[in-house]
């Protein structure tokens, strides 16, 4: 049974445990809802986590911005060509400290999501996040980036406009960025499209965020002509946050509650704003030259060979 | 002798138009009409609403244009508001036939100098560089004083480390001063160039309407820029454009909206806002809380 099916039937006890009268029924079926609660998420695969990552109610940036943040105003526009909503960017306070926020945006609704395309960015998404960034350089504010992309946009106008060259310029600009970078991998980092917003002085993911070079039902495809071995894909991959955390590249885990953020927001959002003040104070209290320098030696190194 | 008649004849010609300049700023801005039609709903609304609500129609909500002392009072916190350079006046040095008769009327109907008020006053206790442009003024178009008045507010707010906030409205370059007029959109992006460079904070704010020049230089080269609701903003007028490609233009074409889905300005706010989201953000520009 998948990971979705379990949640159904949990939900259906515990509707039918609210119903009962009956004491010992009720304990019997609390037996069961913990019983099946166990068996679902002990031991996840990286299948499951690809599951939760793109759970229909999971929290997406928006939640992480009221919860973050305080006065944030939101600014628009690449001044080029669009407004990409898959983007939202813009200025606040994080603890008295103004910062410059830009974050992968999914929506909540269908229509939410069609505006935002799901949280694929095109180009003026992208050089929406590089006007933002250089304009929280000449600040000096620190930046605060979201991943949660399934990649970026894939369209003909998009291509037209330079999707590529927009993604080039993005890593390219934030490698030497004269401020810091903190990038939070909400759910699901897909290939270059999350990349873009990576390229950081720390990388941290929650426990059910995915990253990877592209999707498994693209890997899948590509590499074994064969869409229905994703979840076979998913576990050669190595795709979940352990993963990345034992490779080195994602810096910090933020663990989540059982069945994901979801269930309790405030909790992840506490440990986040913790991880946040230790480190911005870190960070902010490095030498401009030392920082960059570490910033260019974590990637420098990823698969280096001496 | 007759030079000293001729120098006499002018004093007195001085002398008599600043008698009609004090006189019309004297005036108050309280209008002979009770009414005041709305522009864009048409419908009559009387003076005494429309100036509670900050010369927002209360029926549609449209965005009266105002003046330039009118914006200063409501922006600047009062009792703060220096102004400088209010004195310079331009010259027909092109001889350009009607230029002078144009900026007299427009200084005698506005009682202003030029179409651009600068100073320095507070918003909400912050101390800014601010320049007011006026629509009412030939068009709020921009000749070397008005241009020259921006720059040095540029470098003035450079020199003092002050933030600038220039709130714009233009039908673009003075024509009547020729290629002069085309060079202040270069020479006040240049200063603002060295302005950021330095770290300045500049909010552009664009009010109905910004076009030509103006929109073509400073008012898309802040920071920041924010827009009044169904402001006018573009290079080119409708009409020019129509003409050239001989099509419908699509509804909205170079309204604030228009352009905050193009990609081009930050934000929209309504006029009642304007003052406290401006202080925000320059708070938010002024280090911690
Ligand atoms: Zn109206």
């Amino acid at each position: 049974m998948s990971l979705i099916d379990n949640e159904r039937k949990i939900k259906e006890l515990q509707a039918k445990r609210a119903q009962t009268q009956d004491q010992s029924e009720h304990d019997e079926l609390s037996k069961e809802i913990d019983a099946l609660t166990k068996e679902t998420y002990h031991n996840l695969t990286a299948w499951d986590r690809v599951t939760l990552a793109r759970h229909p109610s999971r929290p997406k940036a928006s939640d992480f911005i009221e919860g973050l943040f305080d006065h944030f105003y939101e600014l628009h526009g690449d001044r080029c060509f669009g407004d990409d909503q898959a983007i939202i960017g813009g200025i606040g306070y994080f603890h008295n400290m103004p910062v410059t926020v830009i974050a992968q945006a999914k929506g909540k609704t269908l229509e939410e999501n069609v505006n935002r395309h799901f949280g694929m960015c095109n180009p003026e998404g992208y050089r929406k996040a590089l006007r933002l960034a250089k304009q929280a350089e000449k600040f000096h504010r620190p930046i605060i980036t979201f991943v949660d992309t399934a990649g970026a946009y894939p369209g003909i106008e998009a291509e037209e406009r330079g999707q590529a060259q927009a993604i080039a310029e993005c890593l390219y600009t934030f490698s030497d960025l004269k401020t810091p970078v903190i990038c939070i991998v909400l759910s699901e980092g897909g290939s270059g499209g999350a990349l873009a917003l990576s390229v950081a002085d720390r990388i941290c993911m929650l426990e059910n965020a995915i990253y990877s070079v592209l999707s498994p039902e693209g890997f899948a495809s590509i590499l074994w002509k064969d869409d229905s071995r994703v979840q076979e894909a998913a576990e050669v991959m190595k795709l979940t946050s352990y993963d990345l955390y034992e490779k080195g590249i994602a810096d910090y885990l933020v663990k989540e509650p059982t069945g994901g953020m979801q269930n309790d927001l405030k909790l992840v959002l506490d440990n986040i704003d913790q991880y946040l003040l230790k480190e911005l104070d870190v960070l902010t209290h490095t030498k401009e030259k030392e920082l960059l320098e570490k910033r260019y030696q974590k990637f420098r190194k990823i698969g280096s060979m001496s | 002798m007759d030079q000293l008649f001729k120098k006499r004849n002018e004093e007195l010609k001085e002398f008599s138009s600043w008698l009609k300049r004090h006189k019309v700023k004297e005036k108050k801005e309280i209008p002979e009409n009770i009414f005041k039609q709305c522009d864009h709903c048409h419908e009559s609304i009387p003076y005494f609403s429309l100036i509670e609500n900050d010369y927002v129609c209360p029926k549609c909500g449209y965005h009266m244009k105002i003046s330039a002392r009118q914006r200063i009072r409501d922006l600047i916190d009062e009792g703060t508001w220096k102004e400088y350079l209010e004195k310079e006046r331009s010259q027909n040095t092109e001889n350009f036939p009607g230029y002078d008769e144009k900026l007299k009327k427009a200084q005698m109907s506005t009682g202003m100098n030029e179409a651009v008020i600068c100073g320095v006053g507070k918003i909400n206790q912050t101390r800014v560089v601010l320049c007011v442009m006026d629509s009412r003024f030939m068009m709020g178009s921009m000749g070397k004083v008005v241009g020259e008045k921006i720059c040095k507010s540029v470098e003035l707010a450079m020199r003092k480390k002050l933030p600038l906030i220039i709130s714009c409205t233009s039908g673009g370059a003075r024509m009547q001063e020729g290629i002069d007029s085309l060079m202040q959109m270069a020479k006040i992006s240049a200063a603002l160039k060295r302005f950021s460079n330095q770290g300045g904070l500049y909010i552009a704010l664009l009010t109905h309407p910004t076009t030509g020049g103006v929109s073509a230089s400073f008012a898309m080269l802040g920071d920041i820029i924010i827009s009044e609701p169904q402001a006018l903003i573009g290079f080119a007028g409708k009409r020019v454009i129509q003409d050239t490609i001989k099509q419908e233009l699509p509804e909205g074409f170079q309204t604030a909206e228009f352009l905050l889905q193009k990609g081009f300005i930050d934000m929209i706010v309504q006029r009642h806002d304007l003052k406290n989201v401006i202080s925000d953000l320059l708070k938010l520009h002024g280090g911690r809380l």
